[in-house]
């Protein structure tokens, strides 16, 4: 059923959502909270050179410190051979995540694994880890990507060969896939152009750096059974890499998922699990490992940094006739940057009639990369935006105005395939231009910036349950890990269903073993997929629901009608019977026909697109280099929202995550290939007191293919920030700052530079 | 290595416990007394997660050894609501939506009580500046302050 333009009750409002509680009394239970009898605590041993040969691993001295139950190295494990997965979010290879989990023949990246051990005490195994002895054979490592291209460098893997090069490389190199999109004519566009703005971009790897560090607590039976307890973005997910992994049916893996202390795509592939699985085997205890903040940093994967090249060429009167864009991704130690959705999201927004991309998804000794929200889009965003801006400035209109004459509407035929439907881009921009923000004057040394940004959104296959309780109380069930209020959304979408409260519904989310499949909590799928799943769930309860009454009242399920979360004879033909209620008819169910249950799966098609439009004002301290968000506003098409509240607040955390990475976070090499900051002293986030309120205007096209028209919204708030404060700091000092992070030095730089005191 | 012997309070309640030497309060929290509610999230004192309150001070304690326990006073996160009367902090965090993961949020909680103890009415720079040694990484900040100012204004109209 739709629900478009009918009257709603629970969605649209603010309801406490079900889990509130225990978050803010300390008592949910995160990856590492929880414990078992005669449980053993796991460590990684991780290697210290950025490129190095294994020569040997002797573990017979930490094995004899008492206290220490078992090693494993890579010799443990199946030698997973090279196959494509479809599990987590992104590209991923069976065997690269093996050898991601525990480095064989070769460490890839300083922190790579390569031993791992199970003692009775946390210092016991650090004390373990020191005494494995590794000989290493240290080779020349590659860190920066475009060196990382280059002929002569080092190559990562020796079977590495470029995909999609016709012909084929007869070298292996550091390339692992180029990327190419063409739409129209682009060289024979700019001749038409009056106008040219060209610019390289680079940008840094930043982490998702979600507060909790990876957890997990497994146990291996000696019947095969093995139970998982871990903090992921899918506990489906964990279950099928750990049993490829390990060689495992997958009916015999239960993984159950901890409450997870944020992920932003950074959990949606496994580090210890594997590891901590082949440790309880060994000894036959349960294993609970944890990483350090520090390896977080070292050995879990950020998101690419890159080079880009820009060109853009418009006529006199702003349309723009050509476009090109070259982006250069670093994947880390093994193939898989998300090069492909950077390719097809920088110009996503525009309708353009020549477009050429072409990208290079490139390894080198750097952790692998993971998903981080919208993956890939704000690094091409950053590029594209900020050219935007010069040409806008260069052709002297306003950056609102170039994006609406260019704007991507329903219909507009994209470089990569597509042709958009029922999208709001320009709903968008008429909400940012009608904006308080953007009516504002500025102060003066202030400098304002505007940036858009598109995200696909997902769908896939999800499954959630409804079952009615002998009191009439109702449990929804969800298959997806709640990583930002997902329980609330998802109950709240039953109640409007079964017409009843939201507060009537206690949501859950289920083990594998509890619930049908359940692709990962990513791609801004789980309001929209395991939703509809939940909402479909509902009105099968409902059918039944009327089929009971129906029953009680010996009439035909036709001539019943719920509402307001009763059954009500549909007219008076049907009957005059008093109201059935949901209570009424729960405690009838035995002899009715049994409990009143549905689950439902799917595989949700349909999930409309994204877009954001940031407004930011920026004061520059010229004497530090320091810059100051003095305002910012983010406007974004969310579809329709289901829990308001949840929807700001992924909106006004992922504006931050985005400004924190036009700022300040980095991930910083020594001359040695060794990561010089891992940690949030020297890796540093935004904190409260650097930031103002974060306005959050939602605009609301709803997605038809939506029981309530929601469209995914926690990724499109991570792709406008870095052009928006750059093109705010271009406002305010008339410099374009085109190298990312765009902190205090490199702020300070460009000043020095600019005065020619450089 | 012999554990030592630790007497304190926790939480109003009188409390005695092994450690080993080198354990952090927040290990022996954790891993000793079964208090999961303080989190790691750095082990460096940057992040706040596992904010405590130790003799009316907040303290990381992650950076605290859990022999320094002794004779002390000490509230962690679960000692914060009254059985299930919630303080007014944890209340408004819960209807201005401002925990997402909730990781963090005992951390920012110890700490905003700890604010309001001290200071029950603090401009919104103050309380910025107060929660930043508390990092979220979800919310963007936005609406924790939000709930803070607000419980802020609710605990004063409920003093008068």
């Amino acid at each position: 059923m739709n629900y478009l333009g009918t009257d709603l009750r629970v969605v649209g409002t603010r309801p406490v959502r079900p889990d509130g509680v225990d978050k803010v009394t300390g008592r949910a239970q995160f990856g590492a909270d929880m414990v078992m009898p005669g449980m053993l605590w796991g460590k990684v041993k991780r290697s210290p050179h950025a490129h190095a040969r294994i020569v040997s691993i002797d573990a017979s001295k930490a094995l004899k410190l008492p206290g220490v139950r078992a090693v494993i190295t890579a010799a443990d494990l199946p030698n997973i051979e090279s196959e494509e997965a479809f599990v987590g979010e992104g590209p991923m290879n069976f065997r690269d995540l093996s050898r991601n989990c525990m480095a064989r023949d070769k460490a890839l990246y300083e922190g790579h694994a390569v031993a791992a051990v199970c003692a009775i005490s946390q210092a016991i195994c650090d004390e373990a880890l020191e005494l494995i002895d590794v000989k290493y054979d240290v080779l020349p490592y590659v860190i920066d990507v475009e060196d990382a291209m280059k002929d002569d460098a080092p190559v990562l893997h020796e079977d590495l060969f470029t995909a999609n090069v016709e012909p084929k490389p007869t070298k292996p190199s550091n390339i692992a896939k180029r990327v190419y999109f063409n739409k129209g004519d682009v060289e024979a566009g700019f001749k038409q152009a009056d106008v040219i703005v060209e610019g390289r971009y680079t940008t840094e790897p930043v982490h998702q750096a979600y507060i909790e560090p990876h957890a997990c607590l497994c146990s291996y039976g000696a019947d095969g059974q093995c139970t998982v307890f871990s903090s992921s973005q899918g506990h489906f997910m964990v279950r099928s890499y750990v049993a490829k992994l390990l060689g495992i049916d997958i009916s015999n893996i239960r993984c159950t998922p901890a409450e997870i202390g944020g992920g932003f795509g950074g959990k949606t592939l496994v580090y210890l699990e594997p590891l901590a699985l082949a440790l309880s085997k060994k000894c036959g205890r349960p294993v609970k490992m944890q990483m350090t903040r520090e390896e977080v940093f070292r050995a879990s994967g950020p998101t690419s940094g890159a080079t880009m090249e820009v060109k853009l060429g418009a006529k006199k009167d702003g349309t723009i006739v050509a476009a090109k864009h070259v982006l250069k991704y670093q994947a880390g130690a093994f193939p898989g940057s998300p090069i492909q959705p950077g390719c097809m999201c920088g110009f996503a927004m525009y309708d353009l009639p020549n477009i050429e991309v072409l990208g290079y998804d490139v390894v080198s000794n750097r952790p692998k990369v993971a998903a981080y929200r919208a993956p890939g889009a704000p690094i091409a965003s950053f590029a594209v935006e900020c050219a935007l801006d010069d040409l806008a400035r260069k052709l002297g209109m306003d950056p609102i105005e170039i994006r609406e004459k260019n704007g991507a509407k329903s219909g507009t035929k994209t470089h990569y395939g597509p042709t958009h439907q029922n999208i709001g881009y320009l709903a968008t921009l008429e909400a940012a231009k009608n904006s308080a923000h953007w009516k504002s004057p500025l102060k003066p040394g202030q400098g304002r910036g505007i940036a858009t940004g598109f995200w696909f959104n997902i769908g896939g296959e999800s499954s959630a349950a409804v079952h009615v309780a002998e009191d009439g109380t109702v449990v929804a069930v969800s298959g997806s890990p709640d990583i930002g209020g997902s329980r609330a959304s998802i109950g709240m979408m039953v109640a409007e269903a079964l017409q009843i409260p939201a507060e009537k519904v206690r949501t859950i989310v289920a083990d594998t073993a509890s619930i049908g499949f359940t692709h990962v909590t990513g791609g801004s799928r789980v309001t929209f997929a395991t939703g509809m799943a939940a909402t479909m769930a509902a009105e099968k309860v409902v059918d039944q629901l009327k089929q009971r009454a129906a029953m009680i009242w010996d009439i035909t399920p036709d001539a019943v009608d719920w509402r307001d979360g009763q059954a009500f004879p549909a007219g008076t033909n049907a009957g005059a019977f008093e109201p059935l209620s949901l209570a009424e008819i729960a405690l009838k169910a035995a002899r009715t026909g049994g409990p009143v249950t549905s689950e439902v799966s799917v595989n949700a098609q349909g999930a409309g697109p994204g877009f954001g439009a940031h407004i930011c004002d920026v004061e520059v301290d010229k004497e530090t280099g320091q810059v100051t968000i003095v305002r910012y506003t983010a406007v974004q098409d969310v579809g329709r929202a289901i829990h308001p509240s949840y929807v700001e607040g992924q909106i006004q955390g992922g504006a931050v995550q985005g400004i924190g990475w036009a700022l300040n976070e980095e991930y910083i090499y020594d001359k040695d290939g060794r990561m010089d900051n891992p940690g949030f002293l020297d890796y540093r986030c935004p904190v409260a007191s650097d930031l103002p309120m974060i306005e959050a205007i939602l605009v609301e096209v709803p997605n038809p293919r939506h029981p309530f028209g929601a469209r995914g919204v926690g990724e499109v708030p991570i792709i406008p920030p870095m052009a928006a404060v750059g093109n705010a700091i271009r406002d305010a000092i008339g410099l374009r700052m085109a190298s990312l992070p765009m902190s205090p030095p490199k702020v300070r730089k460009a000043l020095d530079v600019a005065n020619g005191d450089d | 290595m012999s554990k030592h012997h630790v007497s304190t309070t926790i939480n109003g309640e009188p409390v005695e416990f092994l450690c080993e030497t080198q354990q952090t309060m927040l290990d022996t929290l954790r891993d000793v007394l079964g208090l999961t509610g303080s989190k790691e999230g750095c082990a460096s004192g940057d992040c706040g997660a596992c904010t405590i309150i130790l003799d009316g001070k907040i303290v990381c304690s992650c950076l605290m050894l859990g022999v320094e326990a002794e004779g002390k006073t000490i509230t962690t996160i679960e000692g914060i609501a009254q059985g299930d009367h919630l303080h007014p902090v944890q209340q408004k965090f819960l209807e201005h939506a401002a925990l997402q993961c909730g990781f963090c949020t005992p951390g920012f909680i110890v700490a905003a009580k700890a604010l309001l103890d001290e200071n029950p009415n603090p401009t919104e720079t103050e309380a910025r500046y107060w929660l930043a040694g508390n990092l979220c990484r979800c919310t963007g900040y936005d609406k924790i302050i939000r709930a803070v100012m607000d419980a802020a204004a609710d605990m004063r109209g409920a003093a008068q």
